[in-house]
């Protein structure tokens, strides 16, 4: 009786103190923060380094730009309904909006691998140039850390699979997911406005 | 329901309502950045200047909204880890343009 409670309030009590496991995964985010400082800080220094080769406001459109940043945003706002019916306990809610957000960031993946393709078919890929060279090492390590984002998106899918409650374990991987996927908005945020829209003045 | 913690439930980890007030100011936040570098109303310098100011109110609206970032003393080790990162990557950042720059100043090469 006293087991069965536990496991009914389970779903509305893991919030109260943060879990370990959650504030460790932050430590690991901001980790990734700095990595993320590091291709920013040798894109700044080499932006400008075109060696004869195209420039940003040559490369980038608009179009693109704007579709990915489309995507990724609405995949956070469907990431975050996930996580209010998973503080419900609605499983099936839960697959759902995450099935969501998995083609929303697949999309994204999709249009950026797209992207990159073009322009090395163009002759812009990353041996062309210092500036191209910084630009793909900092796009494609946000867009890897989007994949590994989808790899563990369809994982936690198949583990929700077939259950009818979510034990604090699973929150906790919920959650930490959530942080994840919500940093990599953040870091597309500064992409676009640095690496694009910056190039495209 | 005998937490004491109960109270703080809603800002811990979002409802509804914050999730859309959080998604419409990103909306218009990012419209706002492309439209300014879209329309060249600006002067090229006044353009940077206000994507990035544009940028770091729209980081602010997802840590608020999104990483439900607070003041609560149970962020407390999160924030901390936060602020010192921030402050790493600033002088990282501000660091490598300046000494780089500096160096292509007297090598002459720009």
């Amino acid at each position: 009786m006293a087991q069965n409670t536990t496991v009914q309030t389970a779903g509305h009590d893991e919030h109260h103190h943060e879990s370990p496991v959650v504030f460790g995964f932050w430590v690991y985010l901001m980790t990734d923060c700095i990595i993320f400082g590091t291709l920013f800080a040798a894109f700044a220094v080499l932006h400008n380094q075109f060696n004869g080769g195209p420039t940003g406001h040559e490369l980038f459109e608009f179009g693109g730009l704007g579709l990915e940043t489309a995507l990724l945003l609405v995949s956070s706002i469907t990431y975050g309904f996930g996580m209010i019916a998973a503080h419900k306990s609605q499983v099936s809610k839960v697959i759902l909006w995450l099935g969501l957000t998995f083609l929303l960031g697949l999309g994204f993946v999709g249009l950026e691998l797209r992207e990159f393709a073009h322009m090395i078919a163009e002759g812009a890929g990353p041996d062309r140039s210092a500036f191209l060279s910084a630009f793909f090492t900092l796009v494609s390590t946000h867009g890897l850390h989007v994949t590994c984002g989808l790899i563990w998106i369809v994982t936690l899918i198949v583990q929700l699979m077939g259950t009818t409650e979510i034990p604090e374990r699973m929150m906790n991987k919920l959650t930490c997911l959530s942080l994840f996927w919500h940093f990599l908005d953040i870091v597309w945020i500064c992409v676009f406005t640095y690496v694009y829209l910056a190039s495209m003045i | 329901m005998s937490n004491p913690h109960t109270s703080s439930s809603g800002e811990s980890h979002g409802s509804v309502s914050s999730y859309i007030i959080g998604f419409v100011l990103a909306v218009v936040l990012t419209v706002l950045s492309f439209g300014v570098v879209m329309t060249h109303s600006l002067s090229p310098a006044g353009t940077l200047a206000a994507i990035s100011a544009l940028a770091l109110v729209q980081v602010l609206v997802h840590l608020h909204y999104f990483l439900h970032m607070g003041g609560s003393s149970e962020q407390r080790w999160n924030n901390m880890c936060f602020v010192f990162t921030v402050a790493f990557v600033a002088i990282l950042i501000v660091g490598t343009v300046f000494i780089m720059n500096n160096t292509a100043m007297h090598m002459m090469s720009r």
